[in-house]
């Protein structure tokens, strides 16, 4: 099993109560704009964040996981390949797994290049995972979101290409056109470095991965969708020829481990700070026009008017936020996350106890550990990464071993063979 | 008289179908929709109706006309109805533009002026503002965007009867199939052509009103004011107390004005 960290980066120093006036959202915060950033802070948050993954790396996980997102202070990685140039360098042995670029709002020669300079100067160690971006992502690059998945698909196999392809060569295509492709500075992993992809449970993204034979990554996900997820992934890997299997299947779980059940309680609360991933940004912003398919439309048209589930989001839509109400919801969906599993929160043996159950429902071949959101010092995130790496792994390592989750670079992803019958072998829902 | 009613039908141009919104007698007039579709039969059709044949198409992508692929700016949409015009025998004709649908009937003039009788453009986009921006749509709700279009909602009992009340998946999928399309347009430069002020130019004896309300928010009265400039021998009518939404916000001077122009 592939066991990596990974935290947003966030640059905490903003008080909640300025996120929730601003239409409960971190996204472009109009309501102080981005005057709010202080430099010298954002030096030191990034040199300890630095640090935090060379630490990781010490502790023994297998990876250091990294995300974009763009003008926000939820994440301070805008142009995440910055951050992996520097940990290529500073790192030795674990693999820089970038989940994800968001293809279809980058330049997809200048990211063939960026890519293969980080895989190189890491001696191979990089994992490329693509994104079709969040919503905002296209507003924040001014990427045209009616055609976010025709860019998505033209630059991912671009980028294949002009790995793979010897150059120079010419190329027009749909949206991206190139006089000269010929990078010279290409991966060291050949033929070239292994993708994996993150989601949120899109059907479309599932069915491309496993048509590649993409590890799918699953980030923060309700274990039920998921799991449906994992099947439907499974039967196209049947359509595909292959049987799928852990190594196919990734899960980023949020987790808050300290000493103490109230410590970590304490710590957890950051994973909803100013209402969480769940305020990322506005609705309207979060699904740009067309960035929807016509069937996802669908859906969206029924939940956004339906009472019980649209009138709230609506309603922060248009302006009329009452901070107190929004804390007391986000207090109660901390609860409620922590009950769900969403949220693990607890000293390492409820961390462990609570992890055995995923890895039995999912029985995913990577998990990534997000160990921290929100506000937290720095001596708090090492106590949690020291005991994550110093008693969870340990725990996590004997677990996958007892229920058989070999990670992608155990067990290729897509070489494993079907059975005789041609039918897949169930992928879930074997121990019980 | 009975009051005049669209009634829907689909044309075909080329190997394409797009659904047209007919009603009233006499004369034709092309009516180009704004960027979040079809609005409906409104009470101006129904008055302009008694004496003119309306013919309201559905732009591709919006309302029931599939969307075309290759259509990629306004530019191409504009190319596509000289098509329409032309395969029908409809041209010359008058036409009267909306927002986004002027900004259509504007490129349109651009190629080939003597396709039109009349123009009326109704707070078109297609200029950039040189005072102002065109307000952006894809920033915020479809609702939030209409609210802002008007000057006065209490005063506008037609916006209440329009865009009122709980919103319904249909009408939900419908502005956004109208968004998601006009994005594929005109996302970027939004909503503008940079060198439409300077094509006007070949606009030469093709009687033009544009129509404006003074305080449009969405497409700024400066925007007007250039199209007027641009535009050889037009007209340009400013309504007071007005938004973006003349023909419904002042339906009667609207009503006046355009029939004595058509006229």
């Amino acid at each position: 099993m592939h066991v990596m960290t990974f935290s947003e980066r966030p640059y905490f120093h903003v008080r909640e109560d300025d996120i929730i006036s601003n239409q409960n959202s971190y996204f472009g915060l109009a309501n102080m704009g981005d005057t709010g950033f202080d430099p010298a802070k954002g030096h030191q948050l990034y040199h300890e964040y630095f640090d935090e993954r060379i630490y990781a790396e010490e502790l023994g996980f297998d990876g250091v996981m990294l995300n974009e997102h763009h003008q926000t202070p939820f994440c301070m990685g805008s142009v995440m390949d910055v951050e992996a140039a520097v940990l290529a360098r500073i790192t030795k042995r674990v693999k820089i797994v970038l989940l994800g670029n968001p293809l279809p709002v980058a330049d997809p020669l200048r990211l063939a290049e960026e890519l293969a300079m980080i895989d190189v100067i890491s001696g191979g160690r990089l994992v490329p995972g693509w994104v079709r971006g969040a919503g905002s992502e296209s507003i924040a690059n001014n990427a045209n979101p009616a055609f976010n998945r025709e860019r998505f698909n033209e630059a991912h196999d671009f980028v294949i290409k002009a790995w793979t392809t010897p150059g120079p060569w010419r190329y027009e295509g749909e949206h991206y056109h190139y006089r000269f492709v010929n990078p010279w500075i290409l991966p060291m992993q050949k033929p070239h470095p292994p993708i994996w992809i993150p989601g949120i449970v899109s059907p479309e993204t599932v069915v491309w991965c496993a048509e590649h034979r993409y590890p799918y990554v699953a980030l923060c996900t309700n274990i039920e969708p998921t799991i449906e997820m994992v099947n439907l992934y499974a039967d196209v890997a049947e359509r595909m020829g292959y049987q799928a299997g852990p190594e196919n299947f990734g899960y980023l779980q949020t987790i808050a481990c300290a000493e103490t059940e109230e410590k970590a309680q304490q710590l957890g609360r950051g994973f909803v700070y100013g209402g969480g991933f769940g305020s990322f940004a506005r609705p309207e912003w979060m699904f740009p026009p067309g960035y929807n398919s016509k069937a996802a439309t669908k859906r969206l048209a029924k939940a956004m008017t339906d009472p019980r589930t649209g009138a709230e989001i609506i309603r922060f839509s248009e302006g009329e936020v009452d901070v107190e109400q929004v804390k007391a919801s986000i207090n109660s969906q901390y609860q409620s996350s922590q009950e769900q599993g969403l949220i693990i929160v607890g000293t390492p043996k409820t961390c462990i106890e609570k992890l055995r159950n995923l890895m039995e429902a999912l029985r995913p071949g990577i998990l990534g550990l997000w160990y921290h959101h929100g506000p937290m010092s720095y001596e708090d995130r090492r106590t949690s990464l020291r005991l994550l790496g110093q008693e969870v792994l340990p725990a996590i390592r004997e677990i996958a071993k007892e229920l058989g989750l070999p990670g992608p670079f155990e067990q290729t992803p897509g070489t494993r063979p079907l059975p005789a019958s041609g039918k897949h072998d169930p992928v879930v829902g074997l121990s019980a | 008289m009975a009051t005049p009613e669209g009634k829907e039908q689909t044309l075909r141009v080329g190997e394409y179908d797009v659904t047209v919104v007919q009603g009233g007698s006499g004369q034709p007039v092309l009516v180009l929709h704004e960027e979040l579709g079809d609005p409906g039969w409104l009470q101006w059709h129904s008055e302009l109706a008694r004496s003119r044949t309306l013919i309201i198409p559905q732009h591709p992508g919006f309302g029931k006309t599939p969307q075309i692929k290759w259509l990629r700016n306004v530019r191409d949409l504009a190319c596509f109805y000289a098509r329409l015009l032309r395969e029908q025998g409809m041209a010359p004709i008058d036409v009267v533009g909306f927002s986004l649908g002027g900004w259509i009937a504007a490129e349109m003039a651009v190629n080939d002026p003597k396709q039109f009788r009349h123009m009326v453009l109704v707070g078109a986009t297609g200029i950039k503002p040189p005072e102002g921006e065109i307000a952006d749509m894809f920033t915020v709700t479809a609702r939030a965007y209409l609210n802002s279009s008007v000057y006065d909602q209490k005063a506008t009992p037609e916006f209440a009867a329009l865009y009122g009340g709980a919103q319904t998946p249909e009408q939900f999928e419908a502005w956004e199939d109208a968004r998601a399309e006009t994005a594929r347009i005109a996302w970027q430069p939004y909503m503008y052509n940079p060198s439409l002020p300077q094509l006007l130019e070949g606009v030469r004896g093709l009687p033009t009103l544009l129509i404006w309300g003074r305080q449009d928010r969405i497409v700024p009265l400066s925007a007007g004011e250039l199209y007027h400039k641009s535009i050889a021998g037009s007209e340009l009518m400013v309504l007071d107390r007005c938004g973006h939404r003349p023909e419904i916000e002042k339906r009667p001077e609207f009503c006046e004005r355009l029939q004595r122009f058509l006229a």
